[in-house]
């Protein structure tokens, strides 16, 4: 317990939020130390869903382990594709084609537009608000139909290969791209005007849940949670891989620090990735999607090596270390939820609950990918 | 004492504008698959678990019993054996068993079979009471195909 809890005279009490609850988005458990309302103390409790993904990715090819990085964050599964092959692509001094790049770039967005629809809609219904999630999911349908047509799969995609991608796109999924961009830029002065200028959402999340940027520093936080704090940090931007020098965007900066502007961010990235989306539609070039020649057993010389991606809920490092076999030495993830939710417990001292709650929602978490 | 009312207000605008999204939704045609009655049916590139492939002509499997699709299976999901009659030039497939409870669908299998002995099924009603009913005796279910 901590000096503070200690020092106060009055009787706390602790109440476990989770590892079961519909505001905890799947296992999570945080153990809070309550003065009534207030919250005294929040200490999260990982591990309910580990599942050892660091070391599978030992005793695995490099290949084999591909459907593993779908299963981080099963929400925005083609961005840890994408790190994966990158980092691996790395080692072995692999060429992607140009084509694969930019549709690799165009799915990752499309993928980024989901996780950012699915959020928004929970993050809603966190504060109460029932009916914005199910426009939400109406929306995202229609990416995972997208999706699913050229991967085979609507969540857990393992679409893109060492080198290149598993499948080509066709019309019918550039047509469609468009028109869902269209069609969500139809929608989203709806989700403003419902939920964005909603008096109740202003008053919950105004000037709450404030996150320093140099705490998000200390923690290492990354993402949507960073950029709300008014950091200016994108590895798209930063340390630019893909295509993404090649095509015109912004990124979103909030410097309130509050829940409402992260809020904010995730809302306005959805616009960029649109405007991302249909630059790289128009510039994606003719060509193949694999690189001629891929060794068939890959063995990357004996060495380390460290990649990351803008993943949507913030930075997704990978390093593996190669002894020049098969499979990796060493293989660590560095997950952005993870640090995302270290602040959790330093923020939400003295918190109401139910700002906690909200907090805790603008952070956008998703369990398996803390746990790993 | 303005600011106040300014405020009540304003928000009194928002709860309203919100109310006449709902209102504009609620009148459009309905959205939602009614799920048990109807089903969607599943794009070309849908990964369902693996099915063997027959030969059209005589409906055999195509397998060759190579052994690739159950080395390249990261959780080692396919169980399979053949044998080599006598005279004969290939191996032919005796049994091919797919423990579909440990399956991911990541299509590794079907990538790396070089004789297109096996694809992905469109499937994707699948519940059932045992985990018994998840091992699927592939070459079975091709010869009930073929007749
Ligand atoms: S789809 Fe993947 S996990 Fe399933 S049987 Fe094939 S290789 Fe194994
Ligand atoms: S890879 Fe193809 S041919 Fe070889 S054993 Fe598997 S199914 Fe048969």
């Amino acid at each position: 317990m901590s000096d503070l809890a200690r020092s106060q005279n009055q009787e706390t009490f602790v109440l476990n939020l989770g590892p079961q609850h519909p505001a905890t988005h799947g296992v999570l458990r945080v153990k809070l130390t309550m003065d009534g309302e207030y919250i005294v103390e929040a200490e999260p409790v990982l591990g309910y869903i580990h599942r050892m993904h660091e070391k599978m990715g030992e005793n695995r090819t490099w290949a084999q382990f591909m459907p593993n990085t779908a299963r981080l964050d099963y929400l925005g599964a083609l961005s840890y594709n994408h790190g994966y092959v990158k980092v691996v692509e790395q080692a072995m001094g692999i060429e992607v084609p140009e084509r694969a790049e930019y549709i690799r770039v165009i799915t990752v967005e499309l993928n980024r537009i989901a996780s950012h629809l699915l959020w928004f809609g929970a993050f809603v219904l966190d504060l109460g608000g029932f009916t914005p999630l199910l426009y939400a999911f109406d929306d995202r349908e229609h990416i995972l139909d997208l999706l699913e047509s050229v991967t085979g799969a609507r969540l857990t995609f393992c679409y893109f290969r060492f080198g290149g991608l598993y499948n080509d796109i066709d019309d019918d999924f550039v047509t469609g791209s468009r028109a869902f961009i269209k069609r969500l830029r139809k929608r989203m002065p709806d989700y403003h005007n419902l939920v964005t200028k909603n008096i109740i959402l202003i008053t919950r999340l105004k000037d709450i849940g404030i996150l320093p940027g140099e705490m998000c520093r200390k923690y290492g936080a990354t993402g949507p949670v960073l950029r709300g704090s008014g950091v200016d940090y994108d590895v798209r931007k930063n340390e630019p891989y893909s295509v993404y020098p090649e095509l015109d965007f912004d990124v979103p900066v909030y410097s309130e620090c509050d829940s409402m502007a992260r809020y904010m961010v995730r809302m306005d990235e959805m616009e960029q990735s649109m405007r991302i989306i249909e630059q790289a539609l128009d510039k994606l070039p003719a060509g193949p999607i694999m690189p001629e020649k891929v060794p068939k057993i890959l063995k990357p010389e004996p060495g380390d090596y460290y990649s990351a991606v803008e993943a949507p809920r913030g930075t997704f490092g990978i390093r593996v270390v190669s002894d020049g076999t098969n499979k990796a030495y060493r293989l660590k993830l560095r997950s952005p939820t993870f640090s995302n939710l270290s602040l959790f417990g330093e923020a939400s001292q003295g918190m109401l609950l139910a700002d906690a709650l909200a907090l805790m929602g603008s952070l956008d978490l998703v369990i398996p990918e803390i746990d790993r | 004492m303005g600011e106040y009312f300014k405020e009540l207000f304003g928000g009194t605008k928002s709860l309203v504008v919100g109310l006449g999204i709902t209102i504009k939704h609620m009148v459009k045609p309905v959205v939602t698959l009614q799920y048990p009655h109807e089903s969607l049916k599943m794009s070309a590139r849908f990964r369902g678990h693996i099915e063997l492939l027959g030969d059209e002509e005589t409906g055999a499997s195509k397998c060759v019993v190579c052994g690739m699709c159950q080395r390249a299976c990261p959780s080692g999901c396919i169980a399979l054996a053949g044998e080599k009659p006598e005279g004969a030039k290939k191996k032919v497939l005796t049994s091919y068993v797919l423990d579909f409870t440990k399956c991911s669908l990541c299509g590794q299998c079907v990538e790396s079979c070089k004789f297109g002995a096996i694809t992905f099924s469109k499937e994707y009603n699948l519940a059932g009471p045992r985990k018994e009913a998840y091992i699927f005796d592939l070459k079975k279910r091709l010869e009930e195909r073929s007749g």
